[in-house]
């Protein structure tokens, strides 16, 4: 491991409107690991989430303290280059958006962005992103079609394709098989196992069964606050905290 | 139990009356305004009274092709200027614009939306006649592109919200810029509904009469270039309507060029709803 972590959290508070909604958070993401974040509904997972590529930018009235260092850098000094720390993640979201365009340009869409502009190129990494989340064989053929014609379990594998594509060091997914089928989910659980070789991950999910099946670690938020982080198994099965034996009451017993 | 079931029934019933109502209203006007053109088309053919340029009623010709085009002119010269400008201010307020610029500018492009056509005139006679171009179609269709400006604005600027946050955050985190998201995702998704706003755009272009009619010139030749100018529809029929009814055969023809403007607004209306329904089943797949 190196001395500074993909993601590395300092004093991170975020207020939205008049709410404090993240309050002093401090952590070190491991990196090349699955890290869950878990927590009751509303505690500031998704929102946690987002102050790591800053998709908060976009919501009104959002004030932001402290720091979030992506590989060393600040990304919300002043000076920082949004489109850059943002290329470095892949975002899984809830449901799946594909691009209102085809399977191949939703793939291609990124690595356009970034400069990769000879066809054979382009169709090299379709290919080989498609075939890393085992969607070539259902899609070869239609390439060309409109990418909301596939199945939303398809649709989540090829959102998480074209996030590779744009060749990111980390991947954050925010409860990315909540909409899906049992099948569709194991699918994408394995492919995040896979994927931890290369990634640093992070994931919000509501499903402690599956935070236990696919993370190292676990990151239980309550009310805007880091409560207690560790190994996995260690958080679930024998927490530190009081409000953590609570949320996890369920699981253990 | 039964008398809700009885209410839900019964407003079924009514709300289906009222909408076959209002919609046969379209076709009584239309049926209307043809009925009242027969003694015209009595004496003249279609292709006469569309294609030639002489207007001399006392007379007895009538040749409305002067009035298509300076219809069709104004329509498109309001079009050209608007559209880019109502693209680009609707993209700044969905997409760049922070809440407080949003507090004053929303506000001020629905006043701009309630103003009375008849002061747009006035401010077309004093400034764009005045220091540009003369009466011309140009004039009338600057001031028909401020007139319909707040109404593209509004709908454009809906259609962009509507758009899910995380589609655009999708093409954020691949490391889009915005303008990258608005021209590959947030454009392209909102096609239909931007082709939507343009619709009710040309219908509301076509029919202004008062304001195009201050500014025009009013001049019965087709115009050749923007700086001539023009004499739209509906100016015509406003203008003339109630008076010189002792020609013959002149309120056959007002009412002609007013059952003109209505075909013309309904098959640009079909023409479009039929473009749009190819669109929006080619975007959504
Ligand atoms: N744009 C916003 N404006 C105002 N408040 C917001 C906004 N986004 C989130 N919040 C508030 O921040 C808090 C945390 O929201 P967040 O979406 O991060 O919760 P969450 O842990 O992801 O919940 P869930 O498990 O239901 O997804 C909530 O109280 C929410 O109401
Ligand atoms: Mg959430």
């Amino acid at each position: 491991m190196t001395n500074a972590p993909h993601i590395s959290v300092q004093n991170l508070n975020v207020q939205i409107g008049n709410n404090l909604i993240l309050k002093d958070v401090n952590i070190n993401i491991p990196d090349k690991k699955v890290t869950s974040i878990i927590g009751p509904s509303g505690c500031g997972k998704t929102t946690l989430l987002k102050t790591f590529n800053r998709l908060l930018d976009n919501t009104a009235d959002v004030k932001i303290s402290g720091k979030v260092l992506v590989d060393g850098e600040n990304i919300y000094d002043p000076g920082a280059e949004v489109t850059h720390i943002r290329k470095k993640m892949g975002l899984l979201s809830q449901r799946p958006f594909p691009l209102p365009m085809s399977i191949y340009d939703n793939i291609a869409y990124g690595p356009r962005i970034h400069g990769t502009t000879k066809r054979k190129d382009l169709d090299q990494l379709v290919e080989h992103y498609l075939r890393a989340t085992g969607l070539w064989d259902e899609v070869k053929d239609r390439l060309h079609s409109s990418a909301t014609r596939l199945s939303i379990g398809q649709q989540q594998r090829l959102c998480l394709a074209r996030g590779l594509a744009v060749e990111p060091e980390i991947i954050l997914g925010d409860e990315s098989t909540s909409a899906l089928d049992p099948v569709s989910t194991q699918k994408i659980e394995e492919l995040f196992l896979e994927l931890k070789e290369k990634y640093t991950i992070v994931l919000v999910t509501h499903i402690l069964r599956q935070a236990r099946r696919v993370s190292d670690y676990i990151i239980f938020v309550y009310m805007g606050r880091i409560i207690e982080f560790g190994p996995t198994e260690e958080v679930l099965l024998n927490p530190q905290e009081e409000l953590t034996r609570e949320y996890v009451k369920g699981f253990i017993s | 139990m039964q008398i809700r079931l009885l209410k839900d029934r019964i407003l079924s019933k009514l709300m289906l009356a009222l909408t076959i109502f209002s919609v046969s209203l379209v076709a009584l006007i239309g049926a209307g305004l043809y009925y009242k053109s027969v003694p015209l088309l009595r004496d003249n053919t279609w292709g006469s009274l569309l294609f030639s340029s002489v207007w001399e009623p006392m007379k007895g010709l009538f040749g409305f092709f002067p009035f298509i085009m300076g219809t069709l002119w104004v329509t498109a010269i309001a079009i050209i200027i608007s559209l880019p400008l109502c693209l680009l201010t609707a993209i700044y307020l969905a997409e760049y614009a922070g809440t407080t610029v949003k507090k004053i500018v929303n506000p001020l492009v629905s006043l701009l939306a309630g103003i009375p056509p008849v002061i747009f005139g006035v401010w077309g006679i004093l400034f764009v006649v005045e220091f540009t171009t003369g009466y011309s179609v140009l004039a009338g269709g600057i001031v028909l592109a401020v007139m319909i400006f707040p109404l593209i604005v509004s709908i454009i600027t809906e259609v962009f919200n509507t758009i899910p946050r995380e589609l655009k955050d999708a093409s954020l985190s691949l490391g889009a810029t915005k303008w990258e998201t608005v021209r590959k995702v947030i454009l392209r998704k909102a096609l239909p509904g931007i082709i939507a706003a343009i619709v009710l755009a040309v219908s509301r272009a076509f029919g202004e009469t008062i304001a195009v009619l201050m500014v025009c010139g009013n001049v019965p030749v087709a115009p050749k270039s923007v700086f001539d100018p023009g004499y739209p529809l509906p100016a015509l029929i406003a203008n003339n309507y109630g008076e010189m009814l002792s020609v013959p055969l002149y309120d056959s023809a007002l009412l002609y060029a007013a059952f003109l403007l209505f075909v013309i607004i309904l098959v640009f209306n079909l023409v479009s709803r039929i473009i749009l329904n190819r669109l929006e089943r080619r975007i959504s797949g």
